[in-house]
Formats: structure tokens, sequence, C-alpha cells
């Protein structure tokens, strides 16, 4: 099936065997692939672009020049986890972003990680994503990191591991939501013969959630917005759609005012008080009186009624330290701390360039790591080892030595692909997974699947949608009825 | 509602309808354009004549010199600069849907986005005098799709209500300037009032706004001007005359006022205007000058748009 091989290594592919044999469980998406004719696969996709193009579903590219709104690539082949594997998934998400939860209510309170030498103070208290403003101010039900995209890779059948953890305002929840309703829209056939696990009720999980930390003193139904940098953001279009679907405004900073140490916005009727805010802004712009004094996005003395309690953020202030790079080398010594287990998702092993030996291995074997930058974010600034030439190294080594504390380093992972449907055919491609967590004060909340973002081009590693990489709908297929037996599944 | 998703709804609904009525000028100018020209060399105003009807007269004589069909096509449909034209009206229009999806359908917002899209894609790079007329039926169609699309979908709230109150203060506005550009074109000489020409010049006006066809069931009389100014301004069966648009602005707000359990300035004058023009006849139109009667008009419109801008905190 697959018409290209991969460069020099082979990768575990999610749908085909080396064989050429599909996969137990795949056998019947492999069927389709090979009986459904060319022209009518390039027909939809053609389509599913237009559907894109219509609903607007776009993305900015900051500085380019081009197109403004530029449409992320769809693949109509999707991305297929067995029930079984996302049930795991889905216990050591919960696992991890627990654990987090947990580790940014004590470093903003208690310390008590930092005083047993779990993780080294020194990484937390003098972050810049660390917060002194937040140091002993309470958030209703302890939640900090409210939604979640915990970013996932795959090597082998039973071989996942967590890239990293977005734990401030990840993106690309309407990408996994509108996937799925292009492909229905295309293939109904194909959800007719699957049993796909429906994502449909996200936005009425996160509105739950939302409502579920509404501050203390807020009596009756809490008032929920959607915070939003306006609509040459990146994400504008998920703000929209994730308010519409909620049912709730969608509000700017200039919509917002704060008096008597509540939060209005401004209606027709006039002020109206606002409960909880699902903030699509960065830390440093939500209050110009607090952080960046020039900032017209946010609202001035935001901070003062959130640290009085009056007012709900999410994700709350201050979370992005829980997704430092270089923090993301603890979090199995959280779980470990906090929960008293194992992890149940494995980290990359991760060298940190701070550490003398680390760094010496590093600038030794930079041909074989992805190097990063601990603050960076979307695809940019990193090192691909394998794939830059020694100018290239050189130059980064350069940058690595001048402030090594800023640089992690990963062994480049050999991704797992997916069959994806490009000019030639079916080729494989490299994916990755963001799964979206949410955590409320009740409980934890998630839907099956995520977001696939695919690298387009053959060979490729990077998935950002900001370095062209593409979408595809996920699936979590339940066996078909009376085959459960088949796979050995215990009763 | 939010104030500024109200502002948002309003400018959405006027740069729909100031789309679609810079077609209708447009066609009348194209139409009247169209007249055999008269062996004694008369002059050709139609087009100075609609640039003035859209106030557009001196900023069109700097950029493209002296108006003609071409410089016309160049200045009021293609220039995306010119804040007036057609092009920068779909624009400013799907602008202000983007940023209040949230208070839209999904028809409606597709509607637009379709038609921005279009006009983007084929008209802007194709667009020249030969094409015109297609062009000028095509931006009448995705303004009904757009109307259709509102008022088969949208929930009757305030949303609705801020729209609709665009939509019918801009509609007054144009359909003034419409019957104001009678004024400015000046018969060829030779030409009587009442004459071919001018019978000719009353019908293109009537047609541009598609009322041809009402007039005669209204009236079923030969065209005559007073009866043409009588249906476009005080008729209100006439969907596009100022009493009706007034009647549709005056009963938005008041749904709005309803919703807020109070009355604010922009009611006020909304129904002072619209009782005007109850109450008003042809003979006090055609005494106090249609032109004088149509350039007061415009400006109360206009000041009622501002009192409903303040009002609702814009």
């Amino acid at each position: 099936m697959s018409e290209e091989t991969t460069d020099s290594i082979v990768s575990f592919d999610e749908i085909v065997l080396p064989s050429g044999q599909p996969r137990p469980g795949m056998e019947q998406i492999a069927e389709w692939m090979v009986s459904a004719s060319r022209s009518l696969l390039k027909a939809r996709q053609a389509e599913a672009e237009t559907l894109f193009r219509r609903i607007g579903i776009t993305f900015a590219v900051y500085g380019e020049g081009g197109d403004p709104e530029r449409l992320i690539p769809f693949d109509i082949v999707p991305r297929i986890l067995l029930a079984s594997e996302w049930d795991f998934l889905a216990r050591g998400l919960e696992q991890r972003v627990r654990a987090l939860n947990m580790f940014l209510n004590d470093v903003y309170h208690d310390g008590e990680i930092l005083a047993a030498g779990r993780v080294p103070a020194k990484l937390v208290l003098q972050n810049k994503a660390y917060l002194p403003e937040m140091r002993g101010v309470s958030v209703p039900g302890n939640v900090y990191t409210h939604i979640a995209g915990i970013d996932l890779v795959r090597t082998g059948p039973e071989e996942f591991y967590v890239l990293e953890d977005n734990t401030r305002t990840p993106s690309g929840v309407s990408y996994m939501l509108q996937n799925r309703e292009v492909m229905m829209r295309l293939f109904p056939d194909l959800f007719n013969n699957h049993a796909v696990a429906p994502v449909e009720r996200y936005p009425e999980d996160l509105f739950e959630t939302l409502h579920s930390v509404a501050p203390a003193g807020c009596d009756g139904d809490p008032t929920v917005v959607v915070l939003s940098p306006g609509l040459y953001n990146s994400a504008y279009y998920e703000h929209t759609f994730l308010a519409d679907k909620m049912g709730v405004e969608l509000v700017e900073g200039q919509d917002l005012f704060v008096k008597n140490n509540f939060v209005f916005m401004r209606t027709t009727h006039g002020p109206q008080k606002v409960d909880v805010i699902y903030r699509r802004i960065d830390d440093a712009f939500l209050d110009p009186l607090t952080f960046h004094p020039d900032s017209i996005l946010g609202v001035p003395g935001l901070m003062n009624v959130y640290r009085a309690g009056n007012v709900s953020l999410a994700n709350a202030v201050g979370g992005g330290i829980a997704d430092d790079k270089a923090i993301y080398m603890y979090v199995p010594e959280m779980i470990d701390f906090y929960l008293g287990e194992k992890p149940l998702l494995k980290n990359v092993d991760t060298f940190w360039c701070d550490k003398p030996d680390d760094c010496a291995y590093v600038l030794d074997h930079l041909d074989e790591l992805v190097v990063k930058e601990v603050a960076g974010s979307g695809g940019y600034g990193m090192l691909v080892g394998p794939k830059a030439d020694a100018k290239e190294r050189a130059a980064y080594a350069e940058r690595v030595k001048a402030s090594p504390s800023e640089f992690i380093a990963q062994p480049t992972l050999s991704l797992s692909t997916c069959p994806t449907f490009v000019a030639e055919g079916y080729a494989p491609r490299h994916v990755d997974l963001r799964p979206f967590v949410l955590v409320g004060a009740d409980k934890v909340r998630l839907v099956p699947g995520g977001l696939t973002r695919v690298a387009m081009r053959a060979g490729s590693l990077v998935v950002n949608s900001s370095q062209g990489g593409g979408t595809k709908d996920t699936w979590v297929l339940n066996p078909p009825v009376g085959a459960a037996d088949e796979g050995g599944a215990d009763a | 509602m939010l104030s500024r998703t109200a502002a948002n709804l309003y400018w959405m609904g006027r740069y729909m309808e100031r789309a679609e009525n810079l077609a209708r000028i447009l066609e009348v100018g194209y139409r009247m354009s169209q007249m055999p020209d008269l062996a004694n060399g008369g002059t050709r105003n139609e087009w100075s004549s609609f640039a003035i009807a859209t106030g557009c007269e001196e900023e069109m004589l700097a950029k493209h010199g002296e108006p003609d069909l071409d410089a016309s096509i160049a200045f009021m449909v293609l220039d995306g600069d010119n804040p007036s034209s057609i092009h920068s009206c779909l624009r400013a229009a799907r602008t202000n849907a983007r940023a209040v999806r949230t208070a839209m359908t999904s028809e409606m917002w597709e509607s637009l986005n379709d038609a921005w899209l279009e006009f983007r894609g084929h008209w802007l790079q194709t667009l020249k005098r030969e094409n015109l007329a297609p062009f000028l039926e095509w931006v009448r169609n995705q303004t009904s799709l757009f109307r259709g699309a509102h008022s088969g979908t949208m929930l009757r709230d305030d949303a609705f209500s801020f729209l609709n109150a665009g939509t019918f203060i801009e509609r007054g506005d144009s359909t003034a300037r419409i019957l104001d550009m009678k004024y400015h074109i000046l018969l060829p000489p030779g030409e009587s009032l009442g004459g071919s020409v001018d019978y000719y010049q009353w019908t293109t006006l009537l047609r541009s706004v598609s009322a041809l066809g009402s007039y005669h069931w209204v009236y079923r009389e030969p065209i005559k001007p007073w009866l043409v100014a009588e249906l476009l301004i005080l008729r209100e069966e006439m969907p596009r005359s100022l009493r009706y648009s007034l009647s549709r602005v005056n009963e938005f707000l008041g749904k709005i006022a309803e919703g807020h359990g109070q009355r604010f300035e922009c009611n006020r004058r909304a129904g002072q205007l619209y009782s005007q023009l109850c109450y008003d006849n042809i003979e006090d139109v055609f005494q106090s000058g249609l032109h004088e009667y149509l350039t007061k008009f415009i400006t109360r419109n206009n000041a009622l748009g501002v009192s409903i801008a303040q009002s609702f905190h814009f």
C-alpha cells in the first residue's frame, strides 16, 4: 500500500504492518483505503478544502506575507487508536494532569516538592514563568490548568511518550471537532461501518468544567465568557467556535472593566458581572496594571479582582511554569511525589544543558539530538540535529554555550507514521497527538481522541501548523460487536 | 448583548445594504449613459451626478480624473482604499461578521464569506465595463442571499433588531441619494422637462430600485415625476421608500427599547422622523423643493444613526 519508503529509519506505521498487511483491528479501514477510488478521494479532498474555506476555519501565520488566512492542510485518511490503547492513554493523561495541577498548587503555596528537593527550587523560583503575584493566591478547587493539551508521540505498538505539556492556552480543539464534522459529511458510510467514539460533547464538557470553578461567592448561575485578543489572533477562529458552541459571550479586553473589585462586561443593557473567564490571552497581557503597562489587550485591575477571589480565570495565572521544557523532566517525580503512583506515560529522555555533563553530551551529539529552547513553542527556534548541516549545528552550538540553561535536548525518536493521501497516493507521514484534558473542581473530563497533527512532507518530523503541518481526524475505535474475544480481551 | 457586538451587527447591516445600493446607483448611471448620444453634442454628466450622489465627487476627481464609466468602476467598485466602494463594503461587512460570529447563524456567515471570497478571487481581477451588468446582478444576488439567510435563520432577538436597524437606516439614506441623482442629472440642451429623455431617466430610476412594476401597479398611470417621488418617499407599501425604511427603524428600535424596559433618545428621533414621513404629502415635498427635502432627510437620518450609537454605548 505504501508507495514511498521513509529515508533511513523504518518507523512504526499505525495502520500497515511491514509485511503490507493491516495491523490487527485496522482491517476494515485498510480495505476501504484499497477499495476507494483515487478520483473519489481526490474529489473528497477538494471538497474538504472548500468546506474549511467556507466555514472560515483558518489559521493566521504572522509575518510571512501571502494569505493572512491560511488553511491547515487536512488529510482524509483517519488516524485510528483502538479502544484499549485509548483507555490506557486516558488513564495516563488524567494521572499526569492531576500531578501537574498539584504541583502548581504546591509551588504557589507550601513548596513541599521544592523543600523535599525533588524538583530544584532554582528551576522553579527563578523561572520567568513563575509569577510571584500568584504566591499564596487560592483558586477554586485548587485547579490551575483547567484545559491541558498534552502532546504525545508513539514509536511502537505499546510505546507512547509525552513530548510536551501545554498548560497555558493550548489550542487546536476546534480542529479536532471540525475534522470530525467534515469527515462525517464527506464519508458517511465510513461512520456507518465503524464504531467511532464521538467527540461532540467537548464544548459541553468545557462549559461544565468552567462552571465548576466559579468563584466561591458567586450565587446563582455563573456568567462565563471567552476572552480573546481579537480577530487578528492566529487562533481567533477557535475562540469564536468555542464561545459559540458553549453559548457564551466572546469578549475582548475593551468589553470588560473592573468596578468595586468585580469584573463587568459592557452590554447594551449596561454593565453585567462576569464570574468565569476562559481567557485565551497570555498572562503578560491580562492586566496592564500588573504586567505589561502598554498592553491594550487586557483589563486594567483584573488581577486585583482575581486575587480577591471575585473572578475565576481558566487557565489560572502562572500555570506556565508547568509547561516549561525544563520542568517537563520532573513530571515523573511529581507523579510519584503527589500521587505515589508510577507514571503510566513515559517522558522522552531529556538532557538539560544547565547540567555540565548533560551539556557536554549534547554538544558532542548534536547530530543525533533535537535541541529546543526551554521557553520556545510552535516549532520555532529548534535544531533537528540529524536534518541540519554542519554549519547550522555549529551555529546552534554557539547559542547553547552562551546560555546553557536555556536549552534542553532529546534524542530523535522514530515517530510513528500514518498512511496519508498525498499527490502520489498513500504515503506514510509522521504524526503526533494532542488530547485535551479538562480539569474541573469536580472531576477530570476527556473526550476520546484529540488532535492528530501530521507532517505533510515526506520524512519530516515537524508537525506544527505554523511550519506547514496538517491535521487528520482522530478515531478511537471500539471493536465491532462480537469481535471482542478475537483480540483476547478479558471478559 | 455586548455593545461591541451590537455595533458590529448594526454596521454589518449597513455595509451590506450599502453595497447593494451602490450597485443600484451604478445601474442608474450605467443605463442613463446608454441613452443615444444626441447629435447636438449634449454633454454627458451621469457619472459626475453619480459621484455627487454618493458624496465622493472630490476624491474621485483627485484620483481618477473626470468621472466616467471606467473611473466610476475603478473608484466605486474596485478601490479598496475608498471606504465607500463595494470592495470596502463587502470587506467591512465580513470583518464585522468575523468579530461577531457567535451572534450570527452559520448561513449568514457563509453567505458573507462566500461573497467576499468570490469578489476577491474573481471580480477584483476580471471586472471591466463589459461585464459590469452581470457584476451588478451578482451584487444584488449576494445581498439577497444574505438577507434571506438572516431573515430565515436568526433568532428574533436584539441581534436581529440591531442588524435591521442598521440595514434600514442605510436604506433610507441610499434611496434618498438615488432619488436625488435625478436632481443632479441635467437634461441635455433641447430636451424639455417631461420629454422623452426626462421620461427615460425617471423610468431608469424606478428600475434601479426594482420598482417599475410596482409603480404601474400602484398608480396605473404613465410615469410622472411627482408620483415617482411619492412612491419612493411616502408610500409605506414600497419596501425601499423612505417611509417604509423609517417605519422599520422605528419598529426595531422599539423592540430593543421594550427589551430594556426604557426608551432612549434614538427612539424619540426615529419616531419623529417617521411621523413626519407619515404626515407629509407630495405637495409639501415639492413645495420645499425635492432636492432640499431629500438633503434635510439625509441629515436627520444621519443624526439618528449617531444617536443609536450613543444610546447603546457603541
